[in-house]
């Protein structure tokens, strides 16, 4: 009886030992000699793998950032600005000061706005509803309300809405890592700066359709009148293909542009209510910022 | 006008679908449910009864307070689990461990994956074999036969199963001569017919057929598991025999004894647990085949079937990688 | 009876419009031609707005290796060069003609009179071929010269022509078989001739027993040409298929048929191919089976190019109440048009209406495993699987699995009893795994 519990005890212990001596050659001869500067700035990465930076997660990114010590072609958008100062003040860098970003859907073409002119009636994707016709509101920039965008967002900051059909993304849990605007087949949604106190302008709409036929598919479309180029102080409108587009940079938010639009296509969100004014077209106007995030 | 429709194509479709399967599954398996009510009289109905009953509700309870998406019990797939968990188990069986097994089979062995579709193990096998191992002595007092309006009473006397009979007497020292000899032994003709102790929808071997050729006319089933499957079982038990025919059994009695027909048939030919190529098939039926004898020849509990296929679904997602369609154009050959 | 091996499935046929004659469709008052009309890069537009033009006039010139021309497919004035709304519903660049008369360009021969003598040589033929715009009428409106000129270091040894017309309900190739059938034989004569090959095989479905008679009758005549009847089988009408049904060699995976000396030509481009060489006719017009279950007069119709396809269906006796779906082209590989205001393309070979029962797809369910689309894939793939791979975005490996040998034929999704929209999400990942494969040649 001795003896077997004295032969078990012998020989799990050399097991060990020999086990223990194997490894730590391996471990030896493997070595890989890291920066150990890459484990501290990976520590202060958000860690959530999004990809948002271009690199492959966090990790990279980190070991991107501490080969290469330039701060200004890398940036971590979930991070924020807060974060890259954490970072550069590891490397002992400046880091440069970015605006936060935000996702923004630039599309009001809701049942309500665009009638449905045919069903679709296949897979729940973006993706192949856009390779196969121009969608249910015929308008072939139009949002198809499928979904891509929602799939590839790992942060839960977009949805469908119910009420629309149309994506919304929520203010506090976007970090613009871009995910969504990738995975748009029509890139609708574009990241633009996220603007003092959320305040944002944006043209809700894609289409470089001439006006006529964007607005027999949809009442809120761009018909690319260039009213709000004339109305802005600021060379902050562009009119390229039938299609205004504020330019984020140039942007003062000074709201002039907004109620010249005939269409009710350039939205303003999260502004204190205007004083009504009689007489002014009401159609497609967003005043709820949950109708066009 | 209403409005058109936009699909990719094709825009046409064939009739058969989930339902059609399931439903074609489950009158196949309507000789098999006769012959089992003529031998073990209304309490094969009660347990067949339960069985479904427990299966479709629990079904029914995931599915809407679970999980809370779309109720499809109407679909046949709860109602063939309900039938062939009933298949598997003796006719004197108390309700409280049937719906056990109803619970185990839709609860684990098909729901907790993700519902019809995304079980890897038959789920009414898995409610078996959980049966078996939990209940041992309940799961294996077979009532003996008695034909519906013979004389004595059902499941008052309950009797070994054929592949018990021989585990018994193999292991008492007896040849399988002497053990097919013995007045008990119910012998090949009532084996094929159904008159035999045992598992009330595994009794019958021409019944399962029966039900076979009619899957097999519908298309529901292919040749491929069956005919490895018993191909396999058959040449290795015969190889056995051959042997040494005084201590393996012959290889008809193999196929006509035990749950084998049903097995082979019915729950090895599922198709969510089976692999899906016509190779991998092949391979999966003659791994199963391979492993029911074995189990049977050197394993402790008589019968195999239900361990075989379990062990041959853990291997489908393995087989499914290894054994890929012959692509087009993969190997040219010109003439 | 030949046919081909792997997979394949058989749905109702439903040859509705099989007996009844090639009707001539009366002249439009506009017509919209879109300037692209073949794989490969737009053609430019050589016609400006106001200009008075005639039949077979070319209104849009190919100039890249793989595009064509366009003629106008009615004398009259041209309103406009904008952008119309094709069957996808997307913007297509077209040029717009009001019909005036009927007005041909000189040198077209417009008599039915046969002209069974082929004096120009190979080059000649090329060329004709590529001036007149000729595309495979078979769907893919693949430019036909391009597939005569053989590349380097290969040798075609047969010409297999595609009379298989393996789609349901479609009924144009039989037709022209019947009833244009000499014509169409000279035109695979003129083929075998460019590509200096001495035998031809026509395929033909067991289902059309009287054209097989007709043609084979017919075929006496002419050296080296054979009818082949194959046994009906979709989709048999697959360039592959057929070249596996009739020659039994098997095209290698991303190959062209010319790999294993084939090349593969449908009926109607070899009626085009005739009309061209020995007529000098243009591809102004083609034949469109206009049909479906609750219409009213199914016919077979010569269509000029550029009518929308709502005059089609007025001619079938208009569009039913209850239509849910229209199709352009066959039910299995067809595509569903969002407006009946396109116009009929060179690719165009039917239309098909579908009531809103019919239309509907049956409701999706869990994948059960069963395995089916994989036993009627004809290209030996796992349709399941690929689908699953699309859907998840993981495009590395459905190539490895060979996603880009789907023929995009539908059997898997015709077959799947859970009612999955299979090629739905095989076509995505194809597409973006073709992105990621030409990224990778680029690079």
């Amino acid at each position: 009886m001795n003896e077997t519990l004295l032969l078990a005890v012998i020989s799990l212990s050399a097991i060990g030992v020999i086990s223990a001596v194997i490894l730590y050659l391996v471990a030896q001869k493997f070595k890989v000699i890291e920066d150990p500067k890459i484990d501290i700035v990976a520590e202060l990465l958000p860690g959530a793998n999004c990809g948002g930076c271009g690199l492959a997660g966090c990790r990279a990114f980190a070991e991107e950032i501490v080969k290469t010590s330039d701060l200004s072609k890398l940036n971590c958008p979930v991070g924020g600005s807060s974060t890259m100062n954490e970072i550069a003040a590891v490397l002992g860098l400046e880091a440069e000061e970015k605006d936060p970003m935000i996702a923004v859907v630039r599309c009001n073409g809701s049942r309500l706005n665009a009638p449905q002119k045919v069903i679709f009636d296949g897979a729940s994707s973006c993706a192949f509803a856009h390779a196969l016709s121009a969608g249910e509101s015929g308008c072939p920039n139009g949002c198809l309300g499928l979904g891509d965008c929602v799939v590839s967002c790992q942060f839960d900051a977009i949805y469908i809405s119910p009420e629309t059909g149309l994506p919304v993304v929520s203010d506090e849990k976007c970090v613009a890592c871009g995910a969504c605007v990738k995975a748009c087949p029509r890139t609708i949604i574009e990241m633009r700066k996220k603007g003092k106190k959320d305040r944002r302008i944006f043209v809700s709409c894609i289409n470089t359709e001439k006006g006529g036929p964007a607005r027999k598919n949809c009442s809120v479309a761009c018909i690319g009148c260039g009213k709000c180029v004339k109305e802005c102080a600021y060379d902050a409108i562009t009119m390229v293909n039938n299609l205004a587009y504020i330019d984020y940079e140039k942007c003062k938010l000074c709201r002039k542009c907004a109620p010249v639009c005939p269409t009710g296509a350039i939205h303003e969100l999260n502004f204190p209510p205007r004083k009504e004014k009689p007489g002014e077209p009401e159609q497609g106007k967003v005043s709820e910022p949950v109708a066009a995030g | 006008m209403s409005l058109l429709t936009v699909s990719g194509s094709p825009h046409v479709h064939t009739q058969q679908s989930v339902k059609s399967i399931m439903y074609g599954v489950v009158i196949a398996m309507i000789p098999a449910i006769f012959v089992s009510v003529y031998f073990f009289g209304l309490h094969a109905a009660r347990v067949m009864l339960i069985s479904v009953l427990a299966c479709l509700f629990f079904e029914w309870v995931i599915q809407k307070y679970l999980i809370k998406g779309p109720v499809t019990i109407n679909d046949g797939s709860a109602l063939v689990t309900g039938i062939l968990l009933a298949f598997n188990v003796p006719s004197n069986l108390p309700a409280w461990i049937i719906v056990t097994g109803a619970l185990v089979s839709i609860g684990i062995g098909k729901m907790s994956f993700g519902g019809l579709g995304k079980n890897p193990f038959n789920p009414a096998l898995v409610g078996r074999v959980f049966l078996l191992i939990s209940f041992p002595v309940q799961m294996t007092s077979w009532p003996l036969p008695k034909p519906l309006f013979g004389p004595g009473v059902t499941d008052a006397i309950t009797g070994p199963t054929t592949l018990g009979i021989f585990k018994e007497g193999l292991d008492a020292g007896k040849t399988v001569q002497e053990i097919m000899a013995s007045p008990s032994f119910p012998g090949y003709i009532n084996d094929l017919m159904g008159a035999q102790s045992g598992s009330m929808g595994e009794i019958s071997a021409i019944a399962l057929l029966l039900g076979a050729v009619y899957m097999f006319s519908r298309k529901i089933i292919t040749w491929h598991i069956p005919v490895s499957y018993i191909g396999t079982a058959v040449v290795f038990s015969g190889i056995l025999w051959l042997i040494d025919p005084a201590h393996y059994i012959d290889p008809v009695m193999h196929l006509l004894a035990g749950g084998m027909i049903l097995g082979v048939f019915f729950m090895a030919t599922d198709m969510v647990s089976s692999p899906v190529s016509t190779k991998g098939q092949l391979v999966f039926g003659a791994g199963a085949g391979l492993l029911t004898i074995l189990i049977r020849v050197w394993g402790a509990y008589p019968e195999g079937v239900s361990f075989a296929i379990l062990i041959m679904n853990a291997f489908t997602p393995l087989i499914n990688s290894a054994f890929k369609p012959k692509r087009f154009g993969e190997v040219v050959k010109n003439g | 009876m030949k046919t081909f091996k792997l997979g394949g499935v058989h749905p109702e046929e439903n040859k509705i419009s099989a007996g009844k004659a090639i009707e001539v469709l009366p002249l439009p008052e506009k017509v919209y031609i879109p300037v692209s009309q073949s794989l490969g890069a737009p053609s430019t537009v050589v016609v400006e707005k106001g200009a008075a033009i005639r039949v077979g006039q070319l209104i849009a010139k190919g100039e890249s290796f793989i595009s064509s021309n366009v003629h106008s497919s009615v004398s009259g004035k041209v309103t406009k060069i904008d952008d119309v709304i094709d069957a996808s519903g997307y913007k297509r660049k077209a040029v717009f003609i009001d019909v005036e008369g009927d007005e041909w360009e000189e040198g077209i021969d417009r008599t039915r009179d046969i002209i069974r003598e082929v004096t120009m040589d190979r080059d000649e033929i090329i060329k004709r071929i590529n001036e007149k715009g000729v595309v495979g009428l078979g769907g893919a409106t693949f430019p036909s010269h391009v597939k005569l000129m053989v590349p380097d270091g290969r040798k075609a040894e047969y010409l297999l022509i595609n009379g298989v017309e393996c789609e349901p309900y479609l009924t144009s190739d039989h037709r022209l078989m019947l009833e244009r059938g000499e014509e169409m034989l000279i035109g695979v004569r003129i083929l075998m001739k460019a590509l200096g090959v001495d035998k031809a095989f026509i395929g033909i479905e067991n289902n059309k027993p009287d054209a097989i008679r007709y043609l084979s009758g017919l075929s006496a005549g002419f050296k080296g040409i054979e009818i082949i009847p194959l046994k009906v089988k979709y989709p048999q009408g697959g360039e592959k298929q057929l070249i596996k049904a009739v020659v039994n060699r098997e095209v290698p995976s991303g190959k062209l048929p010319i790999e294993v000396g084939c090349v593969v030509n449908n009926v109607g481009t070899a009626l085009a191919v005739y009309e061209a060489v020995q007529k000098n006719k243009p591809l102004v017009d083609r034949i469109v089976t206009v049909t479906g279950k609750t219409v009213a007069k199914p016919c077979n119709l010569l269509v000029r190019i550029g009518t929308p396809v709502g005059l089609l269906i007025e001619h079938a006796g208009g569009l039913p109440e209850n239509a849910g779906k229209v199709i352009s082209g066959g039910p299995m590989m067809g595509k569903a048009l969002t407006s009946l205001d396109a116009p009929v393309v060179k690719g165009t070979s039917g239309i098909l209406i579908m009531d809103g029962v019919e239309a509907k797809r049956t409701a999706q369910q869990n994948c059960i495993r069963c395995g089916r689309c994989i036993t009627v894939c004809p290209m030996g793939l796992e349709p399941y699987l690929l689908a699953q791979l699309s859907e998840h975005q993981l495009y590395e490996r459905a190539e490895k699995e060979k996603i880009m040998d789907c023929i995009e034929c539908g059997s898997c999704h015709f077959t799947c009893p859970a009612g999955r929209p299979l090629l739905d999400y095989l076509r995505l990942g194809k597409n973006k795994t073709g992105i990621i494969i030409r990224n990778r040649v680029k690079r």
